[in-house]
């Protein structure tokens, strides 16, 4: 039994022309440590998958299990590292990652040590130098710093990634990513990253879920990257393994799982005209 | 001159002005159109005037709306001296009674002149601010829990946008009726009038504030309340980090949008309140009818335009200074 624990998981949404079953039986196991990608078209309800394990969304049928114990509302020990950041833009960037901290360690730690923790926790994501600066005086990439710095100061029994590096230039994303297996291999931390870039999920995950496409969207096929640690993308680069690995996941996501050009109802309802006319 | 020289005059004025630092002459530029345009409505006012007459004479011009302004400023000064005076006779008095009998019960009695231009500024003022700040003090707790509960929302929203476009004069009776019904005391602090006006502004600029702020605090960004969630802060902590400050840019688009219509409802308000303010002084000056009352009363046309756009800058300040938004613009 894994650490964390989705359970045949599976939720429809409410929409004007009735129920719309997003994820259809979802089941994964994660064991403590391991960081496991999620990967997929988008629309296919990755971030849903993670939303419930956040805890920010319900289930319909089946459920979460996280250290024994079953996940039913959000809370700082599933930190989630948002797309856009979702820093508080009227607090400094030490102040956003302190109210974290100050609100999980509350009875735990010190004044003191909080003001060390969230330094300390700065100084992994290497933003020790703009502690006084706004979210809005500091770039993009440094602002994810700051949201992984956020989360990892709350000690969270798995770190959730969506799209985290999604919205930045492809020179920072390669440093975001470099920075993040290294403080992966620091902390051992257990993770879950959404993401739709073949190259990000090939060199920072220990297995890759591929999703099919929803609606009723499930697991389709799960990858175990058997590469050593600490990976270098340039000694990778020209990797026959790892090469293997990307042509894997390249081929689920565009041939066996096309994003199809017309939605499947559609594609239905013409069909069932042609039948009429022929 | 022949052609050639006049192709130098650009090359020779850029030569003359090279030494100008670029910042100056931008300024100036930015100086010189507005400067155009007022020179154009002052000729286009005292050119129109000339030719209206009224029953109380020719419609003055800049020049005679000009004198009144020194007038108005030197009678108030004449009045401020006559005041010293009036002081000074009252302590060189009891000075001299002290010195005949230690015992005598002396007093100083305040000056009972007339307001002056300036002192009914003052008294608009702060008739403004005192209905203003208790509109605002009910509107934002109420803003923020709009905002917070939907339900609450739902139930209020019909009478705020029955009684929002309801014009102060309106207002004004009822609330003189109802104020000099409850508020009966034999040496009140405040006039009536100065209570019927500072009350009827309040019903006035309730409404902005409380919709800006409501809209305010109905979008905090979800991602942030998502980050709220995640931390498990308590309703407190999650309505003073997060809510508040998020909805601040907008609850102070709301006060300035009030202060803005509350000092328009003081001005009809005094007039009708009888409140010794700017409004008051519109109405006696037009009562008065002498040649030089609508002179008076395009001078506190200027006065009222002044201390408007002087309040709406103050709060855009105010707003820059608090808020955490530093990009909200002048405007």
């Amino acid at each position: 039994m894994g650490y964390l624990h989705i359970d045949h998981v599976s939720i429809s949404f409410d929409t004007d022309h009735g129920p719309l079953k997003v994820l259809d039986g979802i089941d994964l196991r994660v064991d403590k440590g391991e960081f496991v990608s999620l990967i997929g078209h988008s629309g296919c309800g990755k971030s849903t998958v993670l939303n419930i394990v956040a805890g920010l969304l319900q289930s319909t049928t089946g459920g979460v299990l996280l250290d024994n114990r079953e996940v039913d509302e959000p809370g700082p020990d599933r930190a989630v590292v948002f797309q856009n950041q979702s820093l508080l833009p009227w607090l400094s960037v030490y102040d956003n990652v302190r109210l974290a901290v100050d609100t999980v360690f509350k009875r735990s730690k010190s004044r003191q040590q909080r003001h060390e923790w969230t330094l300390h926790n700065l100084e992994l994501v290497h933003m020790s130098h703009a502690l006084d600066r706004r979210p809005d005086e500091i770039s993009g990439g440094m602002k994810q710093r700051v949201g992984i710095a956020r989360a990892l100061a709350m000690e969270p029994k798995v770190l959730l990634m969506d799209e985290p590096f999604g919205a930045l230039d492809s020179l920072t994303r390669t440093h975001m990513q470099d920075s993040l297996m290294e403080i992966q291999n620091e902390l051992g931390n257990t993770v879950i990253m959404i993401t739709h870039d073949v190259d990000e999920a090939v060199l920072l995950s220990d297995r890759i879920v591929m999703m099919t496409n929803g609606p009723e969207a499930k697991v389709g096929e799960i990858l175990s990257i058997n590469l050593p640690r600490p990976r270098d993308r340039l000694a990778l680069a020209d990797d026959p393994h790892y090469n293997h690995y990307r042509a894997m996941v390249l081929k689920f996501l565009h041939k066996r799982h096309a994003k199809p050009d017309v939605p499947k109802p559609l594609q239905g309802r013409i069909a069932s005209r042609l039948k009429v006319v022929g | 001159m022949n052609t050639q020289a006049i192709r130098e005059v650009p090359a020779r004025l850029q030569e003359q002005f090279k030494g100008l630092p670029k910042q100056v002459l931008k300024v100036a530029k930015g100086m010189l159109v507005p400067a155009v345009a007022v020179l154009i409505f002052l000729l286009l006012w005292a050119g129109t005037a000339k030719n209206i007459q009224t029953s109380l004479g020719e419609l003055p011009g800049p020049v005679q709306v000009w004198e009144q302004t020194g007038n108005l400023l030197m009678e108030h000064q004449a009045e401020r001296q006559r005041e010293a005076a009036f002081i000074a006779r009252q302590v060189e008095r009891n000075a001299q009674r002290l010195a005949e009998d230690p015992n005598a019960e002396v007093r100083i009695r305040s000056y009972a002149g007339i307001p002056t231009f300036i002192d009914q500024i003052i008294t608009s003022l702060l008739t403004v601010a005192t209905g203003f700040v208790i509109a605002s003090v009910i509107a934002i707790p109420v803003g923020i829990l709009c905002g917070m509960s939907a339900t609450l929302y739902s139930a209020l929203n019909p009478l705020i946008q029955i009684f929002k476009p309801v014009s102060p004069l309106a207002w004004l009776p009822l609330v003189t009726m109802v104020v000099s019904a409850l508020y009966i005391s034999d040496d009140p602090m405040f006039s009536r009038s100065f209570v019927n006006s500072a009350i009827t502004v309040t019903l006035c600029c309730l409404w902005p504030t409380i919709i800006n702020t409501t809209v305010g605090v109905t979008s905090v960004s979800k991602d942030l309340l998502n980050v709220s969630r995640v931390l498990r802060l308590g309703w407190f902590t999650k309505t003073v980090k997060i809510v508040l400050p998020s909805a601040m840019p907008m609850m102070f688009t709301g006060m300035r949008l009030s202060l803005g219509i509350g000092w328009m409802v003081l001005i009809a308000a005094e007039m009708l309140a009888q409140n010794p303010g700017l409004g008051k002084f519109v109405w006696d000056e037009f009562q008065n009818g002498s040649s030089q009352s609508l002179a008076r009363i395009m001078v506190a046309v200027f006065a009222i335009g002044l201390v408007g756009f002087a309040l709406d800058r103050g709060m855009l300040m105010l707003q820059r200074r608090v808020s955490w938004d530093k990009s909200a613009i002048l405007r």
